[in-house]
């Protein structure tokens, strides 16, 4: 048997059906998180656009995100979808191009997944006013 | 290639192990000259210690595949003229699997990660049973009929990036197998091949650059088959059957 097949025989005696479910959770997660972000991003830049062409200083574009509850809503939406989208991204570039995977790297990602949720929530905290 | 015939078609050709290197021969040119006409060539009139695979000659067994001019063919159904113009004709082992010697590639993993696929039918009925009635329309049968042609020459799995940056990758072909097999109405292994194909080094790690579809010589489309298999999976994650 091949180094490949050897390890095709470890994998399989490793709780095939964990790791299938993991990979499978990952990838359901990595595209309905990056369905969820292309629709933040288009009303995102629509509203910079908005903001930008009628001359709105910082504090208008603020006061405004106050009036309605949707407004940070759908930030603290678009943050999440990134602290998930994110970090799978990254994780298939270490293990592609850096040859970097295991429970180590996962740790770091998932640190990494909450600095993005914690940042990005705590500055839609400030938007909610 | 009339004009041509009878001039001199300089080759490089791929000679030694990982750690060898190009040599240059001269072949004669031909009309309608294939590139393994070329390799035959100097095997037969230059260097007999050439090595080299071969068998039908007529794009039905598959074991000719070689990197030629930096992309995986069928060298018996290539013509020379087809790849090279004027420029030097450059013949090398497939990528992504060791090199045993000169033009010769150890081809265990390849067929290893079929294994690991569950590339085998997995048969549900005994001899006692009835044939099983498939209709040929129906979308399993469709969608087999997509994929079934596949010979196992590895010009996918030679093409392919993920394969070249995750050597653990099962590849095109496994994968493209395994599609056929879900489909089979007639296969029980279910859940189990589903599990199979779905980790870090499975269907999900495929990024769709469709190489394997630009140059299969069969003209499938693995990549249409790895992404049924991630719908698939996925679907079955959602369920709670994986």
């Amino acid at each position: 048997m091949s180094d490949t097949g050897a390890w095709v025989a470890d994998t399989n005696n490793r709780g095939r059906s964990t790791a299938a479910r993991a990979a499978a959770w990952r990838f359901v997660l990595q595209r309905a998180s990056a369905a969820v972000l292309a629709v933040c991003v288009v009303i995102h830049l629509a509203t910079m656009i908005y903001a930008a062409r009628h001359g709105l200083s910082s504090e208008a574009v603020v006061a405004r995100m106050h009036v309605t509850p949707a407004w940070p809503a759908f930030y603290a939406l678009f943050v999440v979808a990134a602290a998930i989208h994110a970090p799978l991204g990254i994780r298939t570039v270490v293990d592609e191009w850096l040859g970097l995977r295991g429970r180590v790297v996962d740790a770091a990602l998932g640190f990494f997944a909450l600095l993005l949720l914690g940042g990005g929530l705590y500055a839609v905290r400030a938007l909610a006013g | 290639m009339s004009e041509n015939r009878d001039s001199t078609l300089p080759v490089r050709i791929w000679r030694g192990d990982a750690n060898g290197r190009f040599e240059r021969y001269d072949v004669p040119r031909h009309a309608s000259q294939t590139v393994l006409d070329v390799v035959s060539h100097v095997q037969k009139h230059v260097d007999a210690t050439l090595a080299y695979r071969y068998a039908c000659r007529v794009g039905m067994c598959g074991s000719c595949a070689m990197t030629v001019n930096g992309k995986a063919r069928w060298t018996c159904r290539t013509h020379v003229d087809a790849v090279v113009g004027d420029a030097m004709l450059e013949i090398a082992p497939l990528n992504h699997m060791p090199i045993v010697r000169d033009l010769v590639v150890d081809m265990a993993p390849f067929f290893d990660k079929w294994a690991a696929a569950m590339g085998a039918f997995t048969p549900t009925a005994t001899r006692h049973d009835d044939f099983a009635q498939v209709e040929p329309a129906s979308p399993q049968r469709r969608a087999i009929d997509a994929t079934i042609e596949c010979i196992g020459c590895a010009v996918c799995y030679a093409s392919c990036d993920v394969v070249g940056w995750k050597p653990a990758y099962l590849g095109p072909a496994a994968l493209n197998r395994a599609w056929t097999l879900v489909n089979d109405v007639r296969d029980g292994a279910g859940a189990a091949r589903l599990r199979a194909v779905s980790d870090d080094a499975g269907c999900q790690a495929c990024h769709t650059h469709q190489s394997c579809t630009e140059r299969c010589p069969k003209h499938l489309a693995p990549t249409g088959a790895i992404a049924g298999l991630k719908r698939r999976v996925a679907l079955a994650a959602l369920k709670g059957q994986l």
